[in-house]
Order: structure tokens, then C-alpha cells, then sequence
């Protein structure tokens, strides 16, 4: 499948209705989303075929995308049960298999190591401190071959600390820096529209 | 929820030491065709626990797989792929669409709806 179909189809996707700001539910627009697949497969062969795990998946834009990028088997975990009836409708109209799970991520122990990768766009811990070091935290013991993740690019000295000393990385690396545009969505929002600077990141699990 | 996820759910309650595997309480099964990759299959089979997968499939209606974990050389053969045929339909083609997930060491019940397990866990059980 090419970029621009990709970005296509999920640009169609539902999005949140009614966006809570404790779990800082923020869409993952399908610009960042079909690039971050994209590059998960076409550079580094992690997507196609393999057994992929989308943690805090809201309604599931990343594991849509990677349903279209021929992933064997995706399953997309979230805390917030509206959030996961949108991402099945989403599914079930592009006509893909994603399971879904209701579990809080930090809270979560897979067994075995089924889970070859984890794509993730988490909380970037704005409103709960440490939220982000969480997800990483969780997904680093969850993949077998890698996690794709986005992080401020404010955080990335902190970010690539904690991976390889606190998470068991065998190595982290931001593979491109992506504007990520922030409609207003809330009413703390103060401006219409920002845009900050995140990392897409991708981290190796020292074999586990 | 398909049984390639259910191999991997426990149950996390504080204090609990064998919450693998949850017992599978179905009301509802579907069944989806979805293409057969014998690749992917083979590999999986090296990582799947292999008697929960029996057991859930039997609670979903399928009992075709054989209880014992088949010889790796069985699976490795292309001559024959009946029995990885099985495993994909068990892995990937059941739904549990309605019933519940069971912690096999306190009977907590996990509900299941809509084909979304609820692993939520209370207040006093973290």
C-alpha cells in the first residue's frame, strides 16, 4: 500500500466524540499515523506479518493502520471503554481484525512473547507526570523485536536515558521529528491550533 | 477477542501467583475466515502456551486440536498442514464475542462484551 492511500483511509476514521483530558486523549492524526507505519515496515520490516500491539489505542488509529499494512494479528489496549466502541466501528469499516482489550497499560503483564511489536502514542505526561514513562515502561516488556513511540522532543535527553539504563533497551533512536498539530480541543485550550515538536522513536528490547 | 490474545491475558489481582490461564465462559462465539499464513503459524507455535489454547478452544466450541502439544517436526512439514490449518482457525478465526474471562485461582469473572474483555481491575484488587 502506498503513503498517500494510507494517510487516505484513516483519514476517514471516527475520533474521539467527547475527548477526556485526564487520560490526555488526544487524536493521532492520520499524517503522523500512516508515516510512523509506514516507516515501521518499509525500513525496518516490523509491521507486515507480525503480531502488533497498540497501547492507549483510543479509537485505534495506529492499530488501523497497521491492520492495512498486513500485520498478522492487532490488538489495541485501552483504559477508556467509549474510546474502544469507536475503535471497533473504525474496524469494522475498513473491514480489518483488531481485538481490543479494556486494561489500564501500567496495570498490564502479557505472558510470554507473542508480541513482536508495540506502537504507541502515549500520554505524553502533561497532566499525570510520568504517564509516558509508563507506557514505555510497559511496552519495553511487552515487544520481542520493537516499540515505535512518540515523545516531545523536549523530552529526549530524559527519554533515551530512562530506555537504555531503566527499560532494558538495547538501543533507542529518533527517527524523525514530526509537528505534531494540536486542535483545540479542550477549553483550557487557549489558542485554536498548536503544533509541538514530537520524536518518533524507535526502541529495541534487549531479548527478555 | 480472538485466542492468540486470550494466550497472553492473565489475571493481575494483587497476591495472585497463577492467574494463567483465564477459563473462558462463552455465550456467544463467531467465527471470521481470515487468510492462512503457515509462516506466521509455525512461529507462533513456538511461542503460544499450548494447553491454554486447547483448553479456551474447547470452551468455544472447537475441540479439533490434539491435547498434547504436538512435535515440532509436525508442525515444521509442508507435506501436511491439517493440523496447523487447526491452529490457525483456533487462533484467529474464533471470536469470543459474549461471556467472560475467569481467574482460574479466585473465580474473579472478567466480563466480555461485544468481543472486548474488560480487564479492568477494582480499587482493592491493585
Amino acid at each position: 500500500m502506498k503513503l498517500k492511500q494510507l494517510e487516505g483511509l484513516l483519514g476517514d476514521l471516527q475520533q474521539f466524540s467527547n475527548p477526556k483530558v485526564e487520560l490526555e486523549q488526544y487524536p493521532t492524526g492520520p499524517h503522523i499515523a500512516s508515516r510512523m507505519l509506514f516507516t515501521a515496515e518499509n525500513s525496518y520490516g516490523d509491521i507486515t506479518g507480525k503480531v502488533v500491539a497498540d497501547f492507549g489505542c483510543g479509537c485505534g488509529t495506529l492499530s488501523a493502520a497497521a491492520s492495512l499494512l498486513d500485520a498478522a494479528c492487532v490488538i489495541g489496549f485501552d483504559i477508556d471503554p467509549q474510546s474502544l466502541e469507536t475503535a471497533s466501528l473504525n474496524a469494522d469499516e475498513l473491514e480489518v481484525e483488531i481485538d481490543f482489550v479494556q486494561c489500564d497499560i501500567t496495570k498490564l503483564e502479557l505472558k510470554g512473547q507473542i508480541v513482536d511489536t508495540v506502537v504507541m502514542n502515549p500520554p505524553f505526561g502533561t497532566r499525570k507526570k510520568g504517564a509516558d514513562m509508563e507506557f514505555l515502561s510497559a511496552a519495553m516488556k511487552v515487544a520481542s523485536q520493537a516499540v515505535y513511540s512518540l515523545h516531545k522532543t523536549s523530552t529526549r535527553e530524559h527519554i533515551k536515558r530512562a530506555a537504555l539504563r531503566d527499560f532494558n533497551a538495547k538501543s533507542a533512536e529518533v527517527i524523525c521529528e514530526l509537528r505534531y498539530d494540536l486542535p483545540k480541543l479542550y477549553k483550557f485550550h487557549k489558542r485554536k491550533e498548536v503544533d509541538i515538536a514530537v520524536d518518533l522513536w524507535r526502541f529495541e528490547p534487549r531479548q527478555n | 477477542m480472538r485466542l492468540i490474545t486470550h494466550n497472553m491475558l492473565s489475571c493481575n489481582i494483587k497476591g495472585v501467583t497463577n492467574g494463567f490461564p483465564l477459563k473462558v465462559e462463552a455465550e456467544k462465539v463467531i467465527e471470521k475466515e481470515i487468510d492462512f499464513n503457515p509462516d506466521f503459524l509455525r512461529r507462533m507455535f513456538a511461542k503460544i502456551e499450548w494447553k491454554a489454547l486447547v483448553e479456551a478452544a474447547r470452551s468455544l466450541g472447537y475441540a479439533e486440536l490434539p491435547e498434547d502439544s504436538p512435535d515440532a517436526t509436525v508442525i515444521e512439514s509442508a507435506a501436511d498442514e491439517s493440523l496447523l490449518k487447526k491452529l490457525h482457525h483456533a487462533l484467529l478465526e474464533l471470536h469470543l464475542e459474549e461471556g467472560a474471562l475467569v481467574c482460574p485461582e479466585t473465580g474473579r469473572k472478567f466480563p466480555v462484551n461485544k468481543g472486548i474483555p474488560n480487564m479492568l481491575l477494582h480499587e482493592d484488587e491493585v
